[in-house]
């Protein structure tokens, strides 16, 4: 072939590659991450919203003064400094030098003071801790300070809040939006960026590197350390259906699935390009949730009832099924974490159904119909409800379950009114374990009336437990306190826990730097080859 | 002509009016809580009330609708509560990718079903007739998700032929446009296939002995412009039909698909706004589907005159 001849063949191919869309590949291209997270990215506020998706999406863009590590200790993140006064009274916590927003602006302390004013307004913890704060003072550009009324022990681990709503950092101008509307503006200090321009809700959300972050110069452990990234970018895929997800990362496509269901583990182990990680090590909780304010289960004795009728061996086997994933954790703080405590426990959770009919004789249980919500949409939950009824009927109560997608849950669960008018009396859900480490961080725990989460538990004495615990500064104390929570749990059942389960995530073989941590962070994950 | 078309077009206010009214109603007495769901699973219920209070749900139902009726006839489809942009720019988002696989699917199916139903009526009571009505069978029966999984796992997993999932806007390439559509377009035709070859066999069938077809024949005619300029032309009213009634179904069609291959359109869209109860959403897609089903079923009827001159409005 002459010159000219191959001069128009290579023109020709040229012109082929781009029609066709296939071009060549740059010398140096960007290394990209595709993600399939456990849900669509809709909403980008995650002070707005408790929603897990939110808040990882929060640790992708914003950073933390404190953060929880590997053991579940509270470390400075952003901090470099801090100090505690003598009387236990005053917090004063310097930034670390050269933090700046992803606008090039520095984070002052400024910014840090008006961030936690919008958390603590909407977050149950934040609020439990401004409850004992006087002053919120900024000392300089990188320094402010916490005056205290009382000391608490509840500072450092509210701002170091691993789960929703976790205390991120903003720009003023962002944090002193209204806590009920939702900011409009992304600019984090956290170690990517978000590309509110190709953000396609119901489609991708994209992150690239924030090439002026500044690791912390430890390692990564769990929440805290260094957040060094190893990746140009991140493309959270959204793939509503589980299975095509799965021959996505099968046929590489995508890198990493956040949650693939468990009834498909046995398809990812065979393949030799996929692996599977248990990136949580204190996994989740399943738990079940009493409506106090109606007959029967406004008598703790017919609670009591339920707690002697369930084991939680048979929930976990009909969800997880394969026991490297579960195991039974007869505690309400998750197996694996500072609270861990078996006390109160004995003889509970044993499927012991005659005690569990004598409560309920002693209680004078009518036979009125318990009215148990089953979610039918998620994998996870749908199993659970079954298997209550099934022991609930076993310890001789009438259930009526009733089937409804999750959202038809959530709404119905805000509800007082009776059961037989559209109210409730029991549902089953699953918790981060992050999110119930002690007796303030439990939801569920709160026994404040009409001020507690849906059920609406009324116990002074947990709540005299629960300030108490907000109040000591001693581990041990805290601990003792912790205990004591938990036997009146076992006397007033606010909720039941049915057991601890673990999900991993799955990752191409090139994939690796996974962090063991409650929430999926992708700083130090990087991808070898293309 | 022109005074049916006007008539028409007129008649589809008060559908489009009967429609609005019934989609307000059905969302608002469905069960389910935008609010909490926004709110998220620790909220408390004065975190969910303040939402409900910012997105305007504790006003009373009818003053909802007056708002909402307004902004719509001003053109106004109003903001999602989810996405944080307005449902008209999320329609014009997902628009195309719907639009592409409708009109893949529809063209794919017409150019194989007509054929193969052709083909059947002439060859009828042969082995061909029967593979033909066999293979319609088959599409009828089998649900659109089987279909799209045993494709995807011979032709993207097995044979990494194509991509499992995703979609890419035209814009970006052609070649990468077409390769995310072949998979989702073949799903989606199968059953369109199947419905359209069987009513174009019937329909051939119906004439295909008829004098004219005989004369046609007797004049020496072959056999390839006789089944096309007289059977064909004179058995198309009723698969025209089919064909608009098949458009009009592949909506629902096209929201199991989008799933299953992670297509970012209108079907999708569909589902995520019911799920999360996005009602500003819900509302202003079903609206758009009905002018869709409307204005389908006007080009049907206009057909039938191009197709049939005794047909007059």
């Amino acid at each position: 072939m002459n010159l000219r001849g191959r001069i128009a063949l290579t023109c020709a191919l040229l012109s082929l590659a781009t029609v066709t869309g296939i071009a060549p590949v740059p010398a140096l291209a960007e290394t990209t991450l595709k993600v399939v997270m456990h849900s669509d990215l809709k909403i980008v506020d995650p002070i707005w919203t408790t929603a897990y998706i939110v808040r990882n999406h929060g640790y992708m863009v914003y950073d933390t003064l404190f953060a929880m590590d590997a053991k579940g200790e509270i470390r400075p993140q952003m901090v470099d400094k801090y100090e505690v006064s003598r009387d236990n009274l005053t917090y004063t916590m310097t930034l670390r030098d050269g933090l700046v927003w992803h606008d090039g602006k520095p984070v002052t302390a400024e910014d840090c003071v008006a961030s936690i004013k919008r958390w603590a307004a909407k977050d149950s913890m934040g609020q439990k801790m401004m409850g004992f704060v006087k002053e919120l003072q900024v000392v300089n550009s990188r320094t402010f300070k916490i005056t205290l009324n009382e000391p608490t022990g509840l500072v450092l681990g509210a701002l170091g809040k691993p789960s929703s709503n976790v205390p991120f950092m903003m720009p003023k101008r962002v944090a002193d939006t209204d806590p009920n509307t939702q900011i409009s503006d992304f600019t984090g200090s956290g170690p990517f960026i978000f590309r509110k321009e190709d953000w396609k809700p119901g489609d991708k959300a994209v992150y690239v590197k924030f090439a002026q972050y500044k690791p912390r110069p430890e390692p990564p452990s769990g929440l805290a350390g260094g957040k060094v990234v190893k990746v140009d970018r991140i493309e959270w895929k959204w793939i509503p259906d589980a299975q095509t997800a799965i021959n996505a990362l099968l046929a590489g496509e995508v890198d990493y699935l956040e949650s693939p269901p468990h009834d498909l583990y046995p398809v990812l182990k065979q393949d030799a390009n996929v692996k599977l990680v248990n990136g949580n090590p204190l996994g989740n909780q399943f738990t079940f949730r009493f409506n106090t304010l109606h007959k029967p289960f406004d008598n703790p004795k017919v609670r009591q009832a339920v707690f002697y009728a369930f084991s939680q061996e048979g929930f976990l086997k009909a969800v997880i099924g394969d026991p490297t994933w579960y195991k039974t954790c007869r505690s309400f703080y998750p197996c694996g974490s500072p609270l861990v405590t078996t006390k109160g426990m004995e003889g509970l959770l044993e499927s012991n159904f005659e005690k569990a009919r004598a409560l309920l004789k002693e209680a004078g249980y009518d036979g009125t119909p318990i009215v148990l919500m089953q979610s039918t949409d998620l994998g996870v939950l749908t199993n659970l409800a079954p298997v209550a009824k099934d022991l609930m009927e076993k310890a001789g109560f009438k259930v009526d379950m009733q089937s409804m997608d999750w959202q038809t849950l959530v709404a119905r669960r805000a509800k007082k009114e009776p059961p037989a008018a559209g109210g409730w009396h029991a549902f089953l859900t699953s918790w981060v374990s992050a999110d119930i480490l002690n007796p303030v961080m439990m939801g569920f725990m709160n026994s404040s009336c009409d001020k507690a989460m849906f059920g609406w538990p009324c116990d002074k004495e947990i709540e005299s437990l629960r300030d108490q615990f907000a109040r000591e500064t001693n581990l041990a104390k805290q601990k003792a306190i912790a205990e004591a929570v938990q036997v009146r749990e076992t006397l007033y059942p606010t909720h039941i826990p049915l057991g601890q389960w673990y999900g991993a995530l799955a990752a191409r073989k090139n994939i690796d730097g996974m962090i063991e941590a409650p929430v999926t962070v992708f700083w130090n994950v990087e991808k070898k080859g293309r | 002509m022109l005074g049916y078309v006007v008539r028409r077009v007129l008649a589809t206010i008060p559908v489009m009016a009967v429609v609005a009214v019934v989609v307000f109603l059905l969302l608002r007495l469905t069960s389910g809580d935008p609010a909490a769901i926004i709110a998220g699973d620790n909220a408390t219920s004065q975190d969910v009330e303040a939402i409900r209070t910012q997105l305007g749900l504790d006003r009373p139902i009818v003053q909802q609708f007056g708002i909402w009726i307004g902004n719509v006839l001003r053109g106004d489809f109003g903001e999602s509560f989810f996405f944080k942009k307005t449902v008209a720019e999320l329609i014009k988002e997902r628009l195309e990718p719907t639009l592409a696989l409708s009109v893949c699917t529809i063209v794919l199916a017409v150019l194989v079903a007509i054929p193969l139903g052709v083909l059947a009526a002439w060859k009828r009571g042969t082995w061909i007739d029967r593979v033909v009505m066999g293979f319609s069978v088959l599409g009828f029966s089998v649900p659109v998700f089987v279909t799209g999984y045993v494709l995807i796992y011979f032709f993207a997993i097995q044979l990494s032929w194509l991509p499992v999932q995703g979609y890419q806007h035209l814009q970006e390439g052609f070649g990468g446009f077409i390769e995310r559509l072949i998979l989702p377009s073949v799903t989606l035709a199968v059953i369109y296939v199947a419905l359209i070859a069987r009513i174009t066999r019937t329909s051939v069938l119906e004439v295909i002995n008829a004098d004219y077809v005989r004369t046609a024949r007797a004049k020496g005619l072959p056999e390839l412009p006789v089944l096309l300029r007289h059977v064909l032309r004179n058995a198309a009213v009723p698969i025209v039909t089919v064909i608009g009634l098949g458009v009009a179904l592949l909506i629902g069609g096209v929201v199991v698909t989008e799933s299953v291959y992670a297509i970012p359109g209108l079907g999708r869209l569909t589902v995520d706004a019911v799920l999360a109860r996005d009602y500003p959403t819900v509302q202003a897609v079903i609206l758009l589907f009905s002018v869709v089903y409307v204005l389908i079923n006007l080009l049907v009827d206009l057909t039938y005159t191009v197709l049939d001159p005794r047909i007059r409005y």
